[in-house]
């Protein structure tokens, strides 16, 4: 590991090594992710493969973060690089709403994912969406990708598989749907990311956030993806 | 300035592309397992420790203790399994000391992965964290590179794959300690049978709510050196000799000075 054993690391003097393309092997998710925002809420989904190399390091990941109480993330990239981002701003949302006494905004929030991966965009392979919901401005979506840029957008997808269902969610997406559409479409979706990528898979796991709070739902492969299959 | 040197890096890196072959640090090419039951957790190990192709140590230990109810099973570079938990561990001691309560495997868990991350890497420690706590059973994985994965049955190490598919078409829900106990250790002769990297015997260490720790070293020993059947020594008078002469201690006094040892005449004498 490390680029131990390879040899074409060496800059023009023949002295100095090229540190950039260090730290290899290690786990990814090669992911399919997304969030979408409904008439009353957020809905986040994701597969739950994790990969190294071409061994699934772990088949039924949960990639939706907590980071606050309805404030998640999907996490796609290196699952080190997300996981210590989320876990850093998760302290720090903790800490703003015991300083100022109230929940952060979903934009509070998603500010600070920026902030890490843009500032270290050098050190981290970590694409990132932002989805919560708010009293004050009711569910958003946020994305971030490799470069550490911030987009606020109606729906947003991520990862390897999100490459097969730009096509499928172009058509497929309408403003304000119901929270059956929602979780439809998504579900819908995600399982076209799954069925054409190699490097998703597994379950599909889903957070829909609303002023009720945080409900999950888990839909499995041996029933098609259209409910919790057998479970035993 | 602390944490580790890297100017030996880059010289390593240039000599070994100018074709010097670079030093090999010493790596567990192992298997390692954990699986949760009813009322505890069980970790496992085998007990082969590799230099390249050489067996550097046919029965080592791979399960590190953290704290009396929280283990760790250990797979990537020897050194680095060994100081990470030791280092972790004596920090655990110190906050369990602090705050008056026993550790939680979470702390141990997050304690370890914030620690491999600030390394990104470097140090390769792959490890299985275990135990029980006041909140519940605990069981996690830990990579080098500072993910963790929360899962009710887990494989590391070069044998993780056979370790796996043993995991993968025996288990079930709601196992007992004994079934939990087979099924690790099978886990682990998955490991010493089908990869080169694994081998000798099988470590078992069973961490149960309301019970002291038991760690059942060398559990199972399906690799046992057998009695040799044949030896290579010879009666006396095998070889032929062709004339003899013998020189009494008498004859010898003539030309050396001749002492009789002390004690047992048949002792020889050791250097020191």
């Amino acid at each position: 590991m490390v680029g131990h054993g390879m040899t074409g690391m060496l800059g023009e003097d023949g002295i100095h090594v090229d540190m950039n393309h260090l730290k290899k092997g290690e786990v990814n998710l090669g992911t399919s992710i997304m969030a979408i925002n409904f008439q009353g809420g957020v809905i986040l989904g994701a597969d739950s493969r994790t990969t190294t190399g071409a061994y699934i390091a772990n088949r039924v990941t949960d990639k939706l973060t907590q980071v606050h109480d309805t404030i998640w993330c999907c996490r796609s990239g290196s699952a080190a690089d997300t996981q210590a981002v989320a876990d850093i701003v998760s302290y720090h949302l903790n800490m703003y709403s015991i300083v100022n006494n109230e929940a952060p905004s979903t934009q509070v929030a998603a500010a600070l994912f920026q902030e890490l991966c843009y500032e270290n965009k050098d050190m981290l392979s970590a694409g990132i969406i932002i989805a919560g919901y708010d009293p004050k401005h009711g569910g958003q979506v946020y994305s971030i990708p490799l470069g550490g840029s911030l987009h606020k957008q109606p729906y947003s997808i991520g990862g390897s598989g999100s490459t097969y269902i730009y096509g499928y969610c172009d058509t497929h997406w309408r403003e304000n749907m119901t929270e059956q559409e929602g979780i439809d479409f998504v579900r819908g979706a995600l399982s076209e990311a799954i069925k054409w990528d190699g490097s998703s898979g597994g379950v599909i796991r889903l957070v829909v956030l609303t002023s009720q709070g945080a409900q999950r739902h888990l839909y499995l492969p041996d029933t098609g993806y259209t409910g919790p299959g057998v479970t035993n | 300035m602390t944490g580790f040197d890297f100017s030996n890096y880059n010289r390593n890196a240039a000599l070994h592309a100018k074709g010097v072959p670079l030093p090999k640090a010493t790596s567990t090419g192992t298997t390692i397992v954990g699986c949760i039951y009813d009322n505890g957790v069980v970790i496992a190990a085998d007990t082969r420790a590799t230099s390249g192709p050489i067996v550097a140590d046919k029965n080592c230990e791979k399960l590190h203790y953290i704290a009396p109810k929280i283990w760790c099973a250990g797979a990537g570079t020897a050194a680095d399994t060994e100081f990470t938990t030791a280092l972790i561990s004596s920090n655990i001691e110190l906050h369990a000391l602090s705050t008056g309560r026993p550790p939680r495997v979470i702390t141990c868990m997050t304690m370890l992965k914030q620690h491999l991350f600030r390394y990104q890497g470097h140090i390769g420690a792959y490890l299985v964290v275990a135990g029980v706590d006041p909140t519940g059973i605990g069981l996690f994985t830990v990579h080098a590179h500072g993910s963790t994965d929360k899962l009710p049955y887990v494989t590391m190490g070069s044998g993780s794959l056979a370790a796996m598919s043993v995991f993968e078409s025996m288990w079930k829900p709601n196992l007992d300690r004994d079934g939990a106990v087979a099924l690790c250790a099978e886990a682990i002769k998955a490991g010493i049978f089908n990869d080169l990297g694994s081998g000798s015997n099988v470590d078992v260490c069973v961490i149960e709510k309301d019970k002291p720790t038991q760690l059942l070293r060398n559990y199972i020993k399906p690799n046992e050196r057998g009695e040799k059947e044949r030896n290579y020594r010879f009666p006396r008078g095998t070889t032929a000799y062709l004339n003899q002469k013998i020189i009494s201690k008498e004859d010898m006094r003539k030309y050396v000075s001749v002492e009789e040892a002390s004690g047992d005449p048949n002792l020889m004498e050791v250097d020191m």
